[in-house]
């Protein structure tokens, strides 16, 4: 009774069918296969305001993501936010003077990273720092901008 | 009360008390077991002849009282001591206790799989040769539901002795069975205990049975031992006690009854 | 009055006293673990019997959590004109939420309460104290088997429940409402996260499969050898288990979010 092939057989396939369906929802629902496992590297990049930015946001470059956001820090000197980005070791030819934006994607309003690429021959590499930043666009800051200006 | 003369004892009880929810079971109960002999424990229904095996056998612990098997005390020893003693002991439950989601075969084969690395072509011989004894070869891939409940017993039978242990401890080996499967089994515990010469302890209230295969018997009632000896002696005893059980008379000093209050009491008074 | 503050109090000591037992029950079975896995045999019986028999349940469920939530999802977002990240919300609640704690509420209802009732049983019958007396002990022998079943089935059956339940929101999502697969898997595969999403719905399966497994083989072992008594630890091996796994799930996803 306890060495019975079939029942071998439907355990083996539960354990199976687990084991990928682990692997489904690792590989299949997640952005697995274009950061984390693979080689990337850090650049850093200063923002006077970040808006809602978030960790793990995205990083773009002419709208396609080249990696993530992978920490958000307050700098208490320089009382702005150092951001850093992780991105993906396969483009190691990003302008050193690119130009990094915060933007809003879509209605829901998730904030991303946008690199604008710049003209330098010399590429980003690790520990680099953008020096190019425009930070995030705050809507009651326009709002009052504007409405100072009509005052004028 | 005589002893077992010229034995070394297998079993010494000393004393022992034990009580079940405040209703004292056994007063003051000392008795010894021959080794190498078949020795039956007699008494009336509830007087706790399976509670004293339970005693033996350290499932149950005693208030009082000291329970030597094999010159070590059984009471107060660890988990491990106490599982190295049972691996040397086979014990044959009143309601055969067998593993219901196990086959016969596969239930006789239990102890051996557990304690044992004996590869599979052995175990199949010593099984087969346990349940041909028992008559019950061509059960073996029965499952426990589909057994009466005496050939539960005698499945029981096979798996108690299966281990070859040195003691064996039968409760109720009898009861239940047709005439034949109990000249079959009476045959066969005296066979166990000559060839192997093993210790056996039988339960029952089979005086006939008794007296076939028994070298010595106790009688308890009442929370104590009323008698001992070997079976002939027994039937010749005068006391009124031990007359009364072995001559099965409904009147005597042994209480038919569990205890209870006066009964025309009981009657009238409709509890609510 | 008087008699249901006393009532709570009584109920309140048994809950104390309950997951006292629970725990040091949890720290023996814990401590044999090794051993037992030793014989796994015997643990890969019991795979097949609480395991692989409870996969067709969680596999029907879980089509239709995923079918409904890509219905419930689809009303909500296409008031936002948002019906293209439909992917993410089915996946994020299924990864995170549902999968995990649904397939440990369908796993005490199909294998822990049979659990609990075997074990029960077992004891009403004498077959335990049978084992006691063959130097078997009952724990090693009979519990641990089917604890550690239990513990390796849940989290198998929670990504299965998951995945299933994804295809589930594609084949009503997608197929039957009409939005656009591509968004549909790229939304989901840009905001889920490996470590935060699934892994934690990894982690609370586990925990799960711990707390269903002990439940209902704690209530088995310690049911009272009667018929009401095995019936209730078979009642009670899936209350508890619903009740504590709610409560689990609160907290670590409140441990989670916390952390994020
Ligand atoms: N689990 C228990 N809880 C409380 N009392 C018990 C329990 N088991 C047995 N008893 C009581 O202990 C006494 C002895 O029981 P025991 O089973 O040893 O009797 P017995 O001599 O084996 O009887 P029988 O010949 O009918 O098998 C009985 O009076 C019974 O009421
Ligand atoms: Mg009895």
């Amino acid at each position: 009774m306890r060495h019975n092939k079939a029942m071998d057989f439907g355990t083996g396939l539960f354990v199976l069918l687990g084991i990928l369906a682990i692997f489904f929802l690792v590989t299949q629902t997640t952005g697995m296969r274009t950061l984390g496992t693979e080689d990337s590297f850090e650049v850093s990049a200063r923002f006077d305001d970040i808006g809602g930015l978030r960790v793990r946001a995205p990083v773009t470059m002419a709208g396609v993501r080249l990696g993530r956001v992978s920490d958000i820090r307050f700098d208490d000197d320089r009382l702005d936010a150092v951001v850093t980005l992780r991105i993906s070791a396969r483009h190691d030819n990003l302008p050193a003077d690119s130009i990094a934006s915060i933007r809003t994607s879509g209605l829901l309003g998730e904030q991303f990273v946008a690199l604008d690429p710049g003209g330098d021959p010399d590429a980003l590499t690790e520990g680099d720092q953008i020096i190019h930043t425009q930070s995030a666009i705050v809507l009651e800051r326009i709002i009052g901008q504007f409405l100072t200006m009509q005052g004028d | 009360m005589t002893r077992p003369a010229g034995q070394e004892p297998h079993i010494e009880l000393e004393g022992l008390r034990f009580q079940r929810d405040g209703r004292p079971i056994f007063e003051d109960v000392s008795l010894s077991i021959p080794r190498g002999k078949v020795t039956a424990i007699m008494g009336p229904s509830g007087t706790g002849k399976t509670t004293l095996l339970r005693l033996v056998t350290g499932q149950l612990l005693p208030e009082r009282g000291s329970i030597r098997v094999d010159g070590q005390e059984v009471t107060g020893i660890g988990r491990e001591a106490l599982y190295r003693l049972r691996k040397r002991i086979g014990f044959l439950f009143q309601h055969g206790a067998l593993l219901t989601d196990l086959d016969v075969y596969e239930n006789v084969a239990f102890p051996l799989r557990e304690h044992t690395q004996l590869p599979d072509c052995l175990i199949h011989h010593l099984v087969m040769t346990k349940l041909q004894s028992v008559g019950l070869r061509g059960a073996a891939r029965l499952m426990p539901s589909q057994l009466s409940g005496g050939m539960a017993r005698r499945v029981g039978l096979a798996r108690a002795v299966v281990m070859d242990p040195e003691l064996v401890l039968y409760d109720e080996p009898f009861a239940g069975l047709d005439p034949i499967s109990m000249g079959v089994i009476v045959r066969l515990i005296r066979e166990i205990n000559e060839a192997l010469g093993l210790t056996s302890v039988i339960v029952s209230h089979d005086i006939e049975e008794v007296s076939q295969v028994a070298d010595w018997a106790w009688i308890i009632a009442d929370g104590r031992i009323i008698a001992g000896g070997t079976p002939e002696e027994l039937r010749g005893e005068e006391s009124p006690w031990v007359r009364q059980f072995m001559h099965r008379l409904s009147d005597g000093p042994v209480p038919f009854h569990f205890p209870a209050r006066d009964y025309p009491e009981d009657l009238r008074e409709v509890p609510r | 009055m008087r008699a249901m503050f006393r009532d709570l109090g009584e109920a309140l000591r048994e809950f104390v006293e309950t997951l006292g037992a629970m725990t040091r029950f949890l720290g023996r079975l814990l401590w044999e673990t090794p051993a037992a896995l030793m014989r796994f045999g015997l643990v890969w019986y019991q795979l097949h019997r609480i395991g692989a028999h409870s996969l067709l349940i969680i596999g029907i469920s879980a089509v239709f959590v995923g079918m409904v939530l890509a219905l419930q999802g689809y009303h909500i977002l296409n008031q936002f004109g948002a019906t293209e990240s439909l992917g993410v919300m089915v996946a994020m609640t299924l990864v995170r939420e549902l999968g995990p704690v649904l397939t440990a509420v369908l796993f005490a209802g199909r294998a822990g309460t049979s659990l609990a009732s075997e074990i029960g049983l077992m004891r009403a019958t004498d077959q335990l104290s049978g084992m006691e007396m063959m130097a078997v002990d009952p724990v090693k022998r009979v519990i641990m088997p089917r604890f550690l079943a239990g513990v390796i089935a849940v989290p198998l059956l929670a990504a299965i429940f998951s995945a299933l339940g994804i295809f589930g929101g594609y084949v009503v999502g997608v197929g039957l409402l009409g939005v656009d697969a591509g968004p549909f898997w790229s939304q989901m595969n840009a905001a889920v996260d490996v470590r935060t999403d699934v892994m934690s719905g990894v982690w609370k399966s586990i925990a799960f499969g711990i707390t269903a497994s002990l439940v209902a083989v704690y209530e088995g072992y310690n049911a009272p050898p009667t018929a009401e008594g095995v019936s209730r630890a078979t009642t009670r091996a899936i209350v508890i288990t619903a009740v504590a796994v709610l409560a689990i799930n609160l907290l670590i996803t409140a441990i989670i979010v916390g952390e994020g």
